[in-house]
């Protein structure tokens, strides 16, 4: 699945960003990597959506979103 | 150590440095908390026990790659010559984010002091920060400060001035056992680095220093260089060129971050103490502003309860000051009346200068409480949230919601409003926000609409001003549409913004911010309109035939009369009003204070000046459909020299200025002209 299709107040594991690469490497320095976790939090509108992690919390636009894979972390 | 140090401020955006730097340097640059609010360098001054320090505030980064502007600026900064010791701020309260920047910065090799900011919000939320345990394992001093308590800042300063000359780190304690004791690493670099990699990539750096520096025997930072040929980075690739396809058979950057990361993880989990944060409140207050129904209308409640605030409030304070004003102007004329002073210099004093510059600083009250109240809306955090708000707003009109906060500023003032569009990457996106920013009514248009619309609508003034607002967002945004489906640019929906955490406003910070522009304001009377007012005075009370008591006379009215035809169609074919115009591309305030000039009246901004106004209007046939029309036109038309300047400044191009400004006189043209026919048929 990818990240836009996530629930809100869940946190996956991301599994592949494919995106230009400059944005890829800008996500990348900011700390989204493969296999780093990211949490949703707003994800009602059908445009961007507001995520946190490594600690922070970021608005992301629709396209960035569609393209992070992702699957559950499914905690205790 | 006679020579002064310098010292180059670096860290995460919206992490402090600024803050920081104008605690060193008594200075008082601009902070806010949202990112990429500084957008060039800055330097100041300080000294500390006869050592003198020169320091550098940098553009806030996150990481030393090149790939946005800020990026570049500090990156190339750091690397020169021209910083001696690095002081890397972090927001200690989001560590995990701030140690990437910094694990690439002590990579660089030059000395490296972390200034933790922020101590007092990790209290707040019961966490603790290990800092034996973190300068150990980075190999760097680490120094807990805060910029608004200013604290910590002299031991800072001491540190620095300890370290400038010594690249040498501190012993570096580590226990990664399991890495250790599998590694066949020849070296041991775990005595020498704080970052280190796996084996392949640490046998690689080796081989690549090796290689760079039998080339370059000279080159400094060669283990930097190295770490960012494997990350393929273009600058120094191209810088270095030599044949490393032995050693690099691809980008190792994802590799190189992940550890980088990994190292962090540790870091963390060996330092901060309770970490599980109190970051609710930032949460639940997100829950309801960046709702997905009520987020815009919150939006929008904000904003006119901030222009209420600045209308109705001002309003009443305005009076006061016009009282003062007519006052000081009645005992001025009486006083140079009874010295005998010339009946000329009488004029110029009190009618050119005073009503002048005097009925500007009448609407100080407003431009207070505007500023004021944009100073809470940046620094309590709402910005970011804004630009989230708008985005999908935004992407239908082809521009990013990144945008919006140049246009939200504009509501204050164009020039940081069109610097602050820096913050967009795209380079159309930059063009397009930077020529619709200006038709954002900025504070200056203020008067403007003031006056006219309490002389004209009375009752319904308040409302006039509100659609002002209106017109100007509706116009950029229309422009913004328009010119987006002839570019063919489609938004890419690639926002990507940081959300700083809620914090309540500084009372300090938001001192300083009105004070900057309350003073901008009084500086702004007292020279351009100023000047603009004694020109003004001149080419009205002198023509052809010399001193003329008669206006219509004058250099002035022959200028306005020739352009007249132009202004007719919009229902402002009077000289008069054409010369006001002409004034106001000097500042916008000059529109109203050269009406008190050009009409012949004391004060136009006091109750008696505006109804003696409004009748000598009346009786030329200018009546509210006409009033109307010149606030659209003054709203939307060539903005003032300043902005003008910055807008030069920032597209770099004479050529596209010109355009520029051609485009908003032709945009206040038409919708005026559609202004005045349609307030025509009410």
């Amino acid at each position: 699945m990818n990240l836009k299709e996530g629930r809100n107040d869940h946190t996956y594991k991301v599994c592949s960003i494919h995106i230009e690469l400059t944005l890829e490497r800008r996500l990348e320095a900011l700390g989204l990597t493969e296999g780093s976790h990211i949490t949703i939090l707003n994800n009602d509108k059908r445009g961007s959506m507001t995520v946190k992690f490594r600690g922070t919390r970021f608005a992301i636009g629709k396209r960035i979103a569609d393209h992070i894979q992702v699957e559950e972390v499914h905690h205790e | 150590m006679s020579n002064s140090i310098s010292v180059g401020f670096i860290g995460n955006p919206n992490c402090g440095k600024t803050t920081l730097f104008n605690a060193f340097t008594g200075a008082n640059l601009k902070v806010a908390n949202w990112p990429g609010v500084t957008v060039e360098k800055k330097e100041g001054k300080t000294s500390y026990e006869g050592c003198d320090f020169k320091l550098i505030d940098l553009p806030g980064i996150y990481s030393l790659t090149s790939y946005t502007m800020e990026e570049t600026v500090s990156r190339n900064c750091i690397l020169s010559d021209e910083v001696d010791v690095i002081v890397n701020v972090v927001d200690a309260s989001s560590l995990e984010r701030n140690l990437y920047l910094t694990l690439q910065l002590i990579e660089l090799g030059k000395p490296v002091i972390l200034a933790l900011n922020m101590m007092d919000i990790v209290e707040e939320r019961g966490m603790e920060i290990d800092l034996h345990r973190l300068p150990e394992m980075l190999g760097i001093p680490a120094i807990p400060v805060s910029a608004r308590k200013k604290s910590g800042l002299s031991i800072l300063m001491h540190a620095v001035a300890h370290h400038a000359d010594t690249i040498k780190q501190s012993p570096l304690i580590h226990h990664h056992d399991a890495k250790e004791q599998t590694s066949t690493h020849v070296h041991k670099h775990h005595d020498e680095y704080a970052m280190v990699y796996d084996d392949e990539i640490e046998d690689k750096i080796d081989m690549l220093i090796d290689m760079l520096q039998s080339k370059w025997p000279n080159l400094a930072h060669p283990r930097w260089h190295a770490i960012k040929l494997l990350e393929n980075d273009s600058e120094v690739m191209e810088h270095h060129k030599m044949d490393f396809s032995s050693i690099i058979d691809h980008s190792y950057e994802k590799e190189i971050i992940n550890q980088k990361y990994d190292f962090i993880d540790e870091i963390i989990s060996e330092t901060l103490v309770n970490k599980a944060s109190k970051a609710a409140r930032t949460d639940r207050i997100d829950r309801l502003l960046t709702h997905k129904y009520f987020g815009l209308p919150i939006f929008l409640g904000i904003m006119a309860f901030v222009f209420f605030l600045t209308f109705a409030v001002g309003d009443w304070l305005k009076g006061y000051f016009e009282i003062g004003l007519e006052n000081f102007s009645a005992l001025v004329t009486h006083a140079l009346t009874a010295v005998h002073t010339n009946e000329m210099l009488i004029s110029l004093i009190v009618d050119g200068i005073i009503s002048g510059v005097g009925g500007i600083l009448t609407f100080l009250p407003n431009i207070f409480i505007l500023f004021l109240a944009l100073a809470f809306l940046e620094d309590s955090g709402y910005m970011s949230r804004v630009a989230f708000v708008m985005d999908d707003i935004m992407n239908r009109l082809g521009l990013s919601g990144r945008a919006f906060i140049p246009l939200l500023l504009g509501f204050g003032c164009s020039v940081p409003a069109i610097m602050a569009s820096r913050a967009l990457e795209h380079r159309k996106d930059r063009l397009k926000t930077i020529l619709i920013t200006p038709f954002m009514s900025c504070s200056a248009k203020l008067p403007i609409y003031v006056l006219f619309s309490d002389m004209f609508f009375a009752k319904h003034a308040m409302l006039v001003c509100y659609s002002m607002y209106l017109i100007g967002i509706v116009v950029g945004i229309l422009c913004a549409f328009i010119l987006s489906k002839f570019d063919g640019s489609k938004s890419d929906h690639a926002l990507l913004i940081e959300l700083p955490e809620y914090k309540s406003p500084n009372a300090h910070t938001i001192a300083i911010y009105v004070w900057e522009k309350v003073k901008d304001y009084l500086s702004k009377a007292g020279t351009v309109i100023f000047i603009a007012s004694v020109i003004m005075w001149v080419i009205l009370n002198f023509g052809p035939a010399g001193y003329v008591t008669d206006i219509s006379q004058s250099f002035g009215s022959y200028i306005g009369k020739l352009i007249v035809p132009v202004f007719a169609p919009l229902g402002l074919g009077y000289w008069q009003i054409v010369v006001a115009l002409i004034a106001g591309i000097a500042a916008k305030e000059v529109v109203v204070s050269s009406c008190s000039v050009l009409f012949g009246i004391g004060s136009v901004t006091t109750t008696a000046g505006m109804t003696v106004l409004a009748s000598t209007l009346n009786g030329m046939g200018f009546c509210t459909a006409n009033a109307y029309s010149l606030m659209v036109f003054c709203l939307l038309y060539i903005p003032c020299t300043a902005t003008i300047a910055t807008i030069h400044r920032e597209t770099g191009k004479r050529s596209t200025t010109t355009l520029f400004v051609a485009f908003q006189f032709g945009v206040a043209w038409i919708v005026s002209f559609l202004a005045y026919h349609i307030a025509l048929l009410f």
